[in-house]
């Protein structure tokens, strides 16, 4: 599925390169300070001593971009704080439904893929090993679909407001980390239902945890840019999160796919991500398929830094098109 | 340089002259450098929309594609594989190019599309110039809009903090100044309310009082005097004020004059795109205010912008003897006669004209809806032309403004940004048995009734 997404995504872009003008990737390009106030047009030798800040041309993007970013830390807390504060403002039941909502898809996972066709489950109670993969998918599917629409979402502060573009689909996905912490303590809950110790490989869960966001916050750059130009993707985002459910192993182990099509099978790099969760949670016999793990981290480390291009690419026109 | 003249014009011709004659003096006081700067925008004749769908572009290159293979000599180089059909280059702004020096306050004037806006945008690197640089030294904080960002759900005090991040404060500087943005906004008792229960002047008191306590070195500020009632705005104005004596620059976007003379000490007329003139603001003012041109013909036509419920398309001023003018006697009625068009059939519009003094003080005003009601109950869609007539011998001899307004259900009021000039000459104006009354001043010349003195002891004892 992701070959399929990826090649929408990067097609979409080898198109929309042609209707932007030739910007260049201001990521790589930010003159240092110097070398930008001493432009081609400077009469006065005195004016060489003038110390501008802010330097703003057509191809350059700004300078600075970075240390931007982080002085708009605050904002970034404070729409993270906003998306979290109204997301369970106003809703009656609140939190309850971050509960509900992985639960009863486990309850049905299990019961489909556990029960039904008797699936293998590495050794462990079918609910955890369901669980221990629904833990980085729920995240990643909410992540991607808050961030992807951020930018649509918060046309009115592109149009009126500078800041570094990055904090807005950024923020988005750490509201899905407040979804995750709940998720987690019903794994916790389930854990001691099943009476199942995890082993100590349970440390190493951030680290799987880093991967899925990376993954997530990948997608997530590339969608919200594309998104801005083509509100096409507003209805890309939500098949991409129906359809990936079902090629990636969440309701069944994925050493049931074949041997040679594992490799092929970890292009998806949400496989690598759910495969090493599992490794971390259940421990014991749960394996780690390390060349396509490998393959996984590689292809998320990919998407991750050409959206963050693209991404960079593009944010100079946000205001313009949105 | 004297502080008074200090933002410099830089045509191309005279830059290197100007910077020879201020370079000593210039060269750590100038923050803001603007160079040949342009911005174009590719506008869309089938969508009003500025986004497209992937669809139409891949339709657009399909068919250029198709054009190629049959054409394929046909020259095309202009043409981008995947350009969409109907579209046309504008520029919103064209080969500007000025200096701002620290603690300058300058206004920025010009009429509706003239390209104000999008200098203040390109100043505030919410969108990129085209050609040209902006060099840039402080902290900029940008106002284009009051309450960017609030979120209705929120408290007023968590909007606040939302606020004040999006506009680039820190959270410590928030805290700090937290409770005098409170009292500037006048809503101490309702800050733990969301701010949708606010009222409309109580949202936008909050909204502003937050961005007035920005402490940046740079300041841009649009066109957000315009909110507000009256004593909120003189607040405001003030607070713009005290920055400036502090040595903040400010950059200040506004059609109202008065306040641009109050407060700037340098004025930018744009109009097209292009600078027209920079200089003394009172000049300038009284010169966009008052074009000749328009004063000789009484004819007005609205160029686009936004709009409200109604769009003004043209407004007229008419004599006694139906001729179009801007002159009037001071015995005269006036005849305005207002063409408007109407989107969508709408409810509880209203269309007002008011007179206004160069200061931009209301003298006088009229509503449609005081007399035809049921425009209020439903305004159809169409074109109208709507005429109304000013009495005379209630003005006294002088110039005025006539600017024109739209209400709509939600109490909100709308000034159209243009407003066109009248002018009431000395002509029938001395007549009769009050010919003294003018000598007090006053913009009335509607004659009271003076009644004989009688002699104050003889009451006083009764």
């Amino acid at each position: 599925m992701y070959v399929v997404s990826y090649w929408i995504i990067a097609n979409s872009h080898a198109l929309a390169t042609h209707l932007v003008f030739d910007f260049d990737y201001a990521l790589c390009q930010s003159l240092t300070l110097d070398e930008a106030v001493v432009g081609k047009r400077n009469p006065e030798p005195g004016k060489m001593n003038e110390q501008f800040d802010i330097i703003i041309e057509p191809d350059k993007g700004m300078t600075q971009y970075w240390k931007d970013l982080w002085r708009y830390r605050g904002l970034f807390y404070f729409l993270a704080w906003r998306d979290i504060l109204v997301r369970y403002k106003q809703t009656v039941i609140g939190i309850a439904w971050s509960v509900v909502r992985p639960l009863l898809t486990m309850i049905v996972f299990t019961v489909i893929f556990g029960k039904l066709a008797k699936f293998p489950s590495e050794g462990v109670p079918y609910p955890i090993l369901v669980f221990a993969a629904m833990l980085p998918w729920q995240m990643f599917s909410n992540a991607l679909s808050e961030s992807s629409d951020s930018l649509i979402a918060n046309a009115n502060m592109l149009t009126k407001v500078y800041f570094p573009r990055l904090v807005m689909p950024t923020s988005a996905v750490v509201v899905s980390l407040v979804d995750f912490l709940i998720s987690f303590s019903i794994l916790c809950v389930l854990m001691v239902w099943f009476k199942f110790l995890p082993g100590i490989r349970i440390l190493t869960l951030p680290f799987f945890l880093l991967l899925a966001l990376m993954t997530a916050l990948g997608c997530g750059f590339w969608l919200s840019a594309l998104n801005v130009r083509y509100r096409d993707f507003r209805y890309i985002v939500p098949f991409i999160v129906q359809f990936g459910l079902y090629i990636s192993p969440v309701g069944f182990s994925s050493t049931i796919v074949p041997g040679k099509w594992r490799f092929i099978y970890s292009v998806n790099p949400m496989v690598g991500v759910i495969d090493g969760f599992r490794w971390a949670i259940l421990g014991g016999e749960s394996r780690l398929y390390v060349p396509g793990f490998l393959l996984s981290i590689a292809v998320s480390l990919a998407i991750f830094w050409s959206g963050l291009l693209y991404f960079r690419k593009m944010e100079t026109t946000f205001a313009d098109v949105v | 340089m004297t502080g008074n003249s200090c933002l410099q014009w830089v045509n191309q011709e005279k830059y290197s002259l100007i910077c020879g004659e201020i370079s000593t003096h210039m060269s750590n006081t100038t923050v803001i450098r603007v160079e040949n700067l342009s911005k174009k925008y590719i506008i869309g004749h089938l969508r009003a929309e500025g986004y497209q769908t992937l669809r139409d572009s891949m339709a657009g290159a399909l068919k250029n594609a198709g054009r190629r293979l049959l054409h394929p000599f046909r020259a095309s180089a202009g043409q981008p594989l995947l350009g969409m059909p109907g579209t046309e280059e504008f520029w919103a702004l064209k080969d500007v190019s000025f200096e701002v020096e620290k603690g300058d306050r300058i206004g920025i004037i010009g009429r509706n599309g003239a390209g104000k806006t999008t200098l203040l945008k390109l100043l505030s690197r919410i969108t990129y110039p085209t050609e040209g640089r902006i060099s840039i030294k402080g902290r900029v904080a940008s106002l284009l809009e009051v309450g960017t960002g609030f979120h209705p759900e929120l408290t007023g005090r968590e909007n606040i903090f939302l606020n004040g991040a999006v506009l680039g404060m820190g959270r410590g500087e928030i805290k700090e100044r937290f409770d005098e943005i409170v009292e500037f906004a006048e809503v101490q008792k309702f800050i733990d309310t969301p701010v949708k229960r606010y009222s409309s002047g109580m949202y936008v008191r909050l909204a502003f009082s937050v961005a007035a306590h920005l402490e940046p070195e740079i300041l841009l500020v649009d066109e957000v005097l315009a909110v507000g009632d009256a004593q909120f705005q003189r607040k405001c104005v003030d607070k713009m004020g005290d920055a400036g004596e502090n040595g903040k620059t400010v950059l200040f976007v506004s059609h109202n004059m008065a306040a641009v003379k109050n407060l700037c000490n340098k004025v930018i007329l744009l109009d097209g795109g292009v600078v027209v003139e920079s200089g003394d603001p009172s000049t300038i003012c009284d010169k966009y205010i008052f074009p000749e041109d328009v004063a000789a013909t009484g004819t007005h036509s609205f160029r686009g912008g936004e709009d409200h419920t109604v769009k003004f398309i043209r407004a007229e001023t008419l004599n006694e003897k139906g001729e179009v003018t801007s002159a009037f006697r001071a015995d005269e009625d006036i005849r305005f006669r207002i063409t408007y068009s109407v989107e969508k059939d709408i409810r509880g519009s209203s269309l007002a004209i008011n007179i206004c003094n160069f200061d931009g003080t209301n003298l006088w005003a009229t509503s449609d809806i005081d007399v035809f009601s049921t425009l209020f109950e439903q305004r159809e869609k169409g074109s109208w032309i709507y005429e109304c007539v000013a009495p005379g011998n209630v003005l006294r001899p002088g110039r005025y403004l006539v600017a024109l307004g739209a209400g709509d259900v939600t109490g909100q009021y709308f000034h159209h940004p243009d407003p066109f000039p009248i002018e009431i000459l000395e002509q029938g104006f001395w007549k009769g048995s009050h010919k003294n009354f003018g000598i007090s001043g006053g913009p009335l010349a509607v004659p009271m009734r003076p009644e004989k003195p009688r002699r104050a002891d003889d009451s006083e004892n009764n």
